[in-house]
């Protein structure tokens, strides 16, 4: 059978009502008990079947790392390649196969490290690929050395004195790479984390989403300050759009932008009210830099949610409109006159 | 005055100048006139890595050799018959490659003091007499093309800039060829420029008028069409004719051509050609490095299109991790490497033959990859077909060499009718019955084509090693070693599925000359010149380099010398040795130049003389 024909019958096949089940596969899951990846496939497999694309239709592609091994869990076609390369490799199949749903898993080694050069060109190119990047900030599957993500001073086994490594913010590095869709969200909520990937699911274009996933083994607690019940409404802001910036255990702070700059303000004190917050826009791309910024800013808490959902041609629906235009006015190729195009002569 | 006409049956010109000055436009045009005309031919352009070196410089001299014929042409030439040279550096350069009693023809404006000085003369060659052995023609060319223009309004830089024109026009009446086919070629490349193609069609008629006129020339030359195989005829590059294989290959397989590419020198002529052709469904992507190159094509691949990546072998370094992917995910992938001098950046516009071993053992761990060789410009075409056909029956990675001189170089080429090429389209797994993503053929011991999209068939691949059938990820050490074992047998029985090897001579004797890829034409001529001298001289020349073809040891062992040409240090000759323990002895040339075929008479005859 040929690509065409199959690609044809993949698209008449009616989908099923899935459930989640029906995105598990075969293989017994490896990770570490207690790893932050379990929640993360869990919820994937939970929002899979809210889609409607039929499993043939899915691809998951990951390179080399714990979260890498994602595929082999999920009852969809995989593809786990090598170091850094998953982005690469995904692009070229969309732009091969646009009819395909593409996703991404990555780490924060194997996405911001050694993949960082594919990293940045797919959000430019807006190839319409999901990549989920889990962030442990720490190398798991080398066991435990310091990642492009782990902060400053930060002693693990190649950095005994600490690290001095100034850390990327992914969310800063994707908009800074004009991504169309930059999220962040957390592997302990769940309810956070399929919404946010629902949402990714639904952009046209690359959609980048930075997951916190807790390493229990080698970077326990990275992000407790922001996932943990007594700790998480004073340090998180979350972003919705159209909404003012609040947040706080009784809601009652709230950011407001002072000139260019975020500031935290209390809601209580009677000096602001919600009509002087900063109002979330995801279609505004001057603001989402600033928001992305807030991350290592430590006296504001750290926004999650959809930094930015904008438009732009994807890249590879630019590729088959190309295609079409030269078929169109030079009408589809054929060989034999292309062999005897141009000057040629007779030996008789 | 009355110009005679005189008859040779070969002829060698040497264009030479700044790279700024045209020299490869000048070669090429000739080259396809000549071709039209129906001579044999073959050509060399040798310019330098910079774009456009300071003027007048010895490293800035850009030069194309263009042999041609009415015998069988197999190489450039050894030598030259006639040099035009632009400037002083132009002469200096290629002096050393010009026949005694050959022909300069020096543009003297570009004798100054200024470029007798830059080229290391310290006298004028045009006038101390060191030119005595040769037949010079000074040609104030320059002064010329500004006289031909006077009356235009072009600049001084644009009038300057034809004047390579007026080199081509006296060139084309010497030796009478039409200027039809580069008047037709100025009027489309400058149809929006008029002012600048009326100037380059008026430079060029000067260039002829000039022959006809001056007293300096008094012989024309005639060289009749060649007694080639009947057919229609074109002129095609080895870059041109490796994108037109991978089109036809395509289209011959039923899938969408995917090119992954990062451009790199002298393979970039091919990625230029393929993005040309959107309408025959070609998709290319010049992506951010090599790496992504081979990796998208991987991507690709995995979809079902035809893939492949194109590059030279510092970008077949940098893909190297990714091919030992390919082979563990039994993915198809045509991977085409133009070689150039190396190690490192090495000698980028220049050629060489020592990626052979990089493309048979270059990754880590066991990973085979089958390796087809062109020989010629034109059979650049059918080896990368032979690629892609060996890609989608065995389902692997598969290497094609070319090098820079068969890239840049052309030839005339008999125009395959493409209706009777095979059809190489991979069958498809759709059947979810007894499916396993490594179940194999019995025959070819191929994995199952089952790409995305198709119900029933989800499964899962990657570069851990598979467990046999099944694909799982599995670390067993008898199933490691049977995979590994496996993947070896089934590049191996390609074996079974290629040509015998053909001696071009007696097939049984006293020398017997091995070659591959590019040096095809100085051997076969080395060989033609050694059995008319009365040497029993034999030629194999291989196309399929990995798995050799089945009777090349029987071959092997029919001669009592084996001599092994190669522009590297001894890579084919080490195979050979190692794999039919034979004492085959290895010529070697290093100098970013194809071999001459004396060099080659000339050892041959040091060996055979020694031994007689």
């Amino acid at each position: 059978m040929l690509v065409e024909e199959i690609k044809k019958e993949a698209a008449a096949v009616q989908v099923p009502k899935y459930t989640a089940k029906d995105f598990q596969s075969d293989q017994d899951v490896r990770w570490c008990p207690g790893c932050g990846d379990y929640s993360i496939l869990a919820q994937t497999q939970r929002v899979m079947p809210d889609l409607g694309i039929p499993r043939h239709n899915m691809v998951f592609i990951s390179g080399i790392g714990c979260s890498s091994r994602f595929p082999y869990y999920m009852d969809t076609y995989g593809f786990h390649s090598i170091h850094g390369r998953a982005t690469a490799i995904a692009s070229g199949l969309k732009m091969a196969r646009p009819d395909l749903t593409v996703w991404v898993v990555t780490g924060d080694g194997d996405g911001m490290s050694i993949g960082g050069n594919h990293f940045i060109h797919l959000l430019r190119r807006n190839v319409d690929v999901k990549v989920m990047l889990f962030n442990n900030q720490i190398y798991g599957l080398t066991k435990g050395q310091y990642s492009p993500t782990s902060e400053l001073g930060k002693v693990t086994k190649s950095t005994p004195y600490g690290s001095i490594d100034y850390p990327f913010n992914p969310a800063s590095l994707a908009l800074g790479a004009s991504a169309t869709f930059v999220a962040r969200t957390m592997d302990r909520d769940p309810k956070h984390l399929q919404a946010v990937l629902k949402k990714a699911a639904e952009h046209k274009g690359t959609s980048f989403v930075e997951i916190y996933q807790n390493c229990n083994v080698f970077n326990d607690g990275a992000f407790f300050h922001f996932t943990e019940k007594d700790t998480k409404d004073d340090n998180v802001v979350f972003l919705e759009h159209g909404k003012p910036l609040i947040f706080g255990k009784e809601h009652d702070k709230g950011i407001r932008l002072n000139g260019f700059t975020p500031e935290v303000v209390s809601l209580k004190d009677g000096k602001y009210s919600v009509n002087d917050l900063l109002v979330h826009n995801e279609k505004d791309t001057y603001l989402s830099f600033i928001l992305a910024d807030m991350t290592f800013h430590t006296d504001v808490p750290r926004p999650f949610g959809v930094f930015l959902a904008v438009e732009r041609p994807a890249y590879e629906a630019e590729m088959t409109r190309q295609i079409e235009f030269a078929k169109q006015k030079r009408g589809e190729g054929d060989m034999n006159k292309l062999l005897n195009s141009g000057e040629t002569w007779v030996i008789d | 005055m009355k110009k005679s006409t005189k008859n040779v049956s070969d002829v060698t010109i040497r264009f030479a100048g700044d790279s700024g000055d045209g020299m490869q436009l000048t070669g090429t045009q000739f080259t396809n006139t000549t071709a039209i005309l129906g001579n044999d031919l073959s050509t060399l352009p040798d310019y330098p890595a910079e774009i456009r070196a300071p003027q007048g410089t010895l490293f800035g001299v850009s030069g194309f050799q263009v042999h041609f014929g009415s015998t069988e042409i197999n190489t450039p030439g050894d030598t030259c018959d006639v040099l035009v040279a632009m400037n002083a550096a132009a002469l200096k350069v290629n002096l050393g490659s010009l026949v005694d009693r050959g022909a300069i023809i020096v543009n003297t404006e570009g004798f100054s003091d200024r470029n007798l000085k830059l080229a290391g003369y310290a006298s004028s060659p045009l006038a101390d007499g060191s030119l005595s052995k040769y037949q010079v023609f000074e040609v104030d060319i320059t002064k010329l093309t500004q006289l031909a223009l006077a009356d235009s309004n072009l600049s001084s830089k644009f009038i300057d800039r034809s004047k390579n024109f007026f080199a081509l026009g006296l060139m084309y009446w010497m030796y009478n060829r039409p200027m039809e086919p580069t008047i037709k070629w100025i009027n489309s490349k400058f149809a929006s420029k008029p002012d600048i193609r009326d100037a380059n069609l008026k430079v060029m008629q000067a260039g002829w008028s000039y022959g006809e006129t001056t007293e300096m020339f008094s012989v024309r030359y005639e060289v009749a069409p060649a007694k080639l195989a009947p057919g229609r005829y074109r002129n095609i590059t080895g870059n041109q004719a490796t994108a037109w294989g991978l089109m036809a290959a395509a289209k011959k397989a039923k899938m969408d051509l995917f090119l992954g590419s990062y451009p790199i020198t002298p393979a970039s002529d091919i990625l230029h050609e393929l993005s040309m052709y959107k309408n025959f469904g070609v998709k290319t992507f010049q992506a951010e490095d090599e790496i992504a190159g081979i990796t998208s094509a991987i991507g690709a691949s995995f979809g079902g299109a035809l893939a492949v990546t194109t590059t030279s072998g510092p970008g077949v370094a940098l893909k190297t991790e990714a091919l030992g992917l390919a082979v563990m995910v039994e993915l198809p992938l045509i991977v085409v490497n133009v070689q150039r001098g190396g190690p490192s950046t090495g000698l980028p516009t220049k050629t060489e033959q020592a990626d052979l071993l990089q493309a048979l053992y270059g990754r880590n761990g066991e990973a085979p990859i089958p390796i087809v060789a062109a020989c010629t410009p034109s059979d650049c075409f059918e080896a990368v077909f032979e690629a892609a056909r060996i890609a989608l029956k065995y389902m692997t990675p598969v290497f094609c060499l070319t090098d820079g001189y068969l890239g840049n170089g052309s030839e005339p080429w008999l125009i395959p009718n493409f209706d009777r090429l095979q059809d190489i389209s991979p069958k498809l797994r759709t059947d979810p019955n007894g499916f396993m993503p490594y179940l194999r053929d019995e025959k070819t011991l191929a994995r199952p084509y089952a790409i995305p999209g198709t119900p029933g068939l989800e499964h899962r691949i990657g570069g851990l090693e598979k467990q046999h059938l099944t694909g799982n990820v599995n670390y067993e050490p008898q199933n490691h070693e049977f995979m590994v074992k496996i993947r070896a047998e089934k590049v191996e029985r390609i074996a079974n599925d290629i040509p015998l090897a053909k001696v071009e001579g007696d097939q049984k004797g006293e020398m017997l000359l091995v070659g591959w890829g590019g040096t095809y034409g100085a051997i076969k001529t080395a060989a033609i010149n050694l059995r008319s001298k009365g040497f029993n001289v034999s030629h194999l020349h291989l196309k399929h380099l990995n798995p050799m073809p089945k009777n090349v040891g029987e071959i092997l062992y029919n001669f009592r010398q084996i001599l092994v040409p190669e522009l590297n240090l001894g890579q084919l000759v080490k195979v050979l040795r190692s794999k039919y323990l034979v004492p085959a002895i290895g010529l070697n040339k290093i100098q970013g130049q194809p071999f001459k075929s004396t060099e080659i008479e000339n050892k041959v005859e040091e060996m055979m003389k020694g031994k007689s």
